[in-house]
């Protein structure tokens, strides 16, 4: 028995053309898109139609918690916990609390956008239907890449496929999911 | 330049040529009894505009050994700028011909009863300050003219033709420059406290120097880059990482006045923490809160968002906003210094406005503007491309 359609993948030879064909694929109605390219192309992400990533408030707020929790725990052992007196100098010794401050903040913002982007794109998964086209591999080197997947509701196997063909892709090929 | 731009520049060279004048008569009457005073806020005015075109120097270099397509954009501006700097040098002469009623270690018998200053009179003099002077205007000038003369020839040539020329100039340029900028705040910033030191005063001043060209040069291309000829070249992209390298800056602004404050203030030595003590004690420890929450902390949050870099109107508002408060910070640097009182034995600054502190940098900067938009008239607006 045949396994079910997991999309069609259409290869293209430049950044170029698959930033033009993913315009023409949103244009037309396609919305469970994907695409999938050796180097970071800034402009897919407005021709997708992409929306803004949340993560940057993620990271907001990891960075927040770092901040005041270092402050705060300097605070804490200083004046609560352990307070003892340092060359004559104010138990509320702001001025020496900076640096530790500052490093707390950028450690758990890191360690945010770390966690947060390993989530948001489902990570770790041992498993995608892309990699049945034997030439996906060359994803990670040269050609880039453009699936529709056949979850889209204007998916037709045909139609899509006499689609794809129209924005001269080098190959257009079936994806076994 | 393109002829549809002169018309917009004439209107901005007008308007700046009356705020200048406007302002110097307002300088001259606030500050006619205040001599002293007058000299002083004429000093805040000098540095923060003087900043603009000598920093202006620096960045360009920058440019031409780093690349970027930042660069391409504000390019013909940042040469304007440095093309300034003759104005900024007879700008200077006020400082030059008041050194007495600024600078004590220029008189005589104050060194005559203080060790420290005896000690430091082979560089701390009256001579030696107007000789280097006069080197330091000669190496931004020199560089300023080599690479204003090598751009109209890229015009000619093409790129490949004068880029080695250009690097050539930069990296040995950047050096000096940055040599010429140390050496200057040392003689004009810092040695109005003779007894003080610090060895980052002088990339403080590189720094903010950066910083308020970024905001100069991003308050122009919102009015030149929406226009022809530029209007293809300064994208929502190029404003994007205008607007990210002036939030470098000024996170580096913080950086730097951190690092200073926490070393002072760990060793606590009575020739060190004496500047902090007037600074952040009193009326002027309440403007060392106001730029820490204004400079730094709004300006961050602000330039943190994609949304307002990417917005040429709401960028501008932003860029403004930088410039004041280079006002205030500088404010805060320099005034404190002529305050000489002490409560038991703890030195104290008087925290005081006077009027020409506000006259006298705007009139500077309607003068720098005025004379800017004149040098951007002067020349092709035409981006230069880095191929």
């Amino acid at each position: 028995m045949r396994k079910p359609l997991y999309g069609l993948m259409a290869e293209f030879a430049t950044p170029e053309q698959l930033i033009e064909a993913t315009e023409k694929v949103h244009s037309e109605g396609y919305r469970k898109v994907d695409a999938y390219s050796p180097l970071p192309i800034e402009e897919l992400h407005h021709s997708m139609h992409l929306p803004d990533s949340k993560l940057p408030r993620f990271v907001f707020f990891g960075g927040l918690a770092g901040g005041l929790g270092g402050f705060g725990l300097l605070q804490w052992i200083s004046q609560v916990a352990y307070p003892l007196n340092i060359g004559g100098r104010p138990l509320n010794s702001w001025v020496s609390f900076i640096p530790i401050t500052f490093e707390l903040t950028v450690l758990l913002a890191g360690l945010t956008t770390f966690a947060t982007l390993i989530a948001m794109c489902g990570l770790p998964l041992p498993y995608h239907p892309v990699f049945n086209v034997p030439r996906f591999k060359l994803a990670s080197s040269e050609r880039f890449f453009l699936v529709i997947e056949s979850e889209d509701p204007r998916f037709d196997l045909v139609r899509t496929r006499e689609f794809l063909n129209t924005l001269h892709p080098h190959e257009v090929s079936e994806v076994e999911s | 330049m393109t002829e549809a731009m002169r018309p917009y520049l004439d209107k901005m060279q007008t308007r700046a040529l009356i705020v200048g004048v406007v302002g110097l008569i307002a300088t001259a009457v606030a500050g006619a009894a205040h001599m002293d005073q007058l000299l002083r806020s004429y000093l805040v005015g000098f540095l923060l505009w003087a900043g603009v075109a000598i920093g202006s120097v620096g960045v360009l270099m920058l440019h031409h050994m780093v690349g970027g397509g930042w660069g391409v954009a504000i390019r013909r501006g940042l040469e304007a700028s440095t093309r300034t700097l003759p104005l900024i040098a007879v700008l200077f002469i006020p400082i030059a011909a008041g050194l007495h009623g600024l600078y004590e270690w220029s008189h005589a018998d104050v060194v005559a009863k203080d060790h420290i200053l005896q000690q430091k009179a082979l560089y701390l003099n009256p001579t030696g300050f107007y000789i280097r002077a006069v080197i330091y205007f000669v190496i931004w000038y020199l560089l300023a003219t080599r690479l204003n003369a090598l751009s109209k020839r890229q015009e000619s040539e093409g790129y490949w033709a004068v880029r080695p020329s250009l690097q050539t100039v930069s990296a040995p340029g950047l050096l000096l420059h940055t040599l010429a900028v140390t050496f200057a705040a040392v003689d004009w910033g810092m040695s109005l406290e003779p007894h003080w030191f610090s060895t980052i005063y002088g990339v403080l001043f590189l720094v903010n120097q950066a910083l308020s060209v970024f905001a100069v040069m991003i308050f122009t291309m919102t009015f030149l880059g929406t226009r022809e000829p530029m209007k293809g070249v300064v994208s929502t992209q190029t404003f994007h990482d205008l607007g990210t390298l002036m939030f470098a800056f000024n996170m580096l602004w913080a950086y730097m006045n951190v690092s200073q404050l926490i070393i002072m203030w760990s060793a606590n030595l009575p020739e060190e923490i004496t500047w902090y003590v007037k600074r952040l004690n009193g009326g002027w420890g309440n403007v060392a809160t106001v730029l820490f929450i204004f400079h730094f902390g709004v300006v961050f949050f602000l330039l943190k968002q994609r949304g307002i870099k990417r917005n040429p109107g709401l960028l501008r508002t932003v860029a403004a906003w930088v410039i004041l408060m280079r006002f205030v910070d500088l404010l805060w640097v320099i005034m404190p210094a002529f305050s000489h009182g002490q409560e038991n034995g703890v030195p104290v600054a008087h925290f005081a406005i006077h009027p020409t502190d506000l006259t006298a940098p705007i009139a500077i900067g309607g003068l720098w503007v005025a004379f800017f938009a004149f040098q951007l008239k002067k020349r092709s607006l035409e981006p230069l491309p880095l191929n």
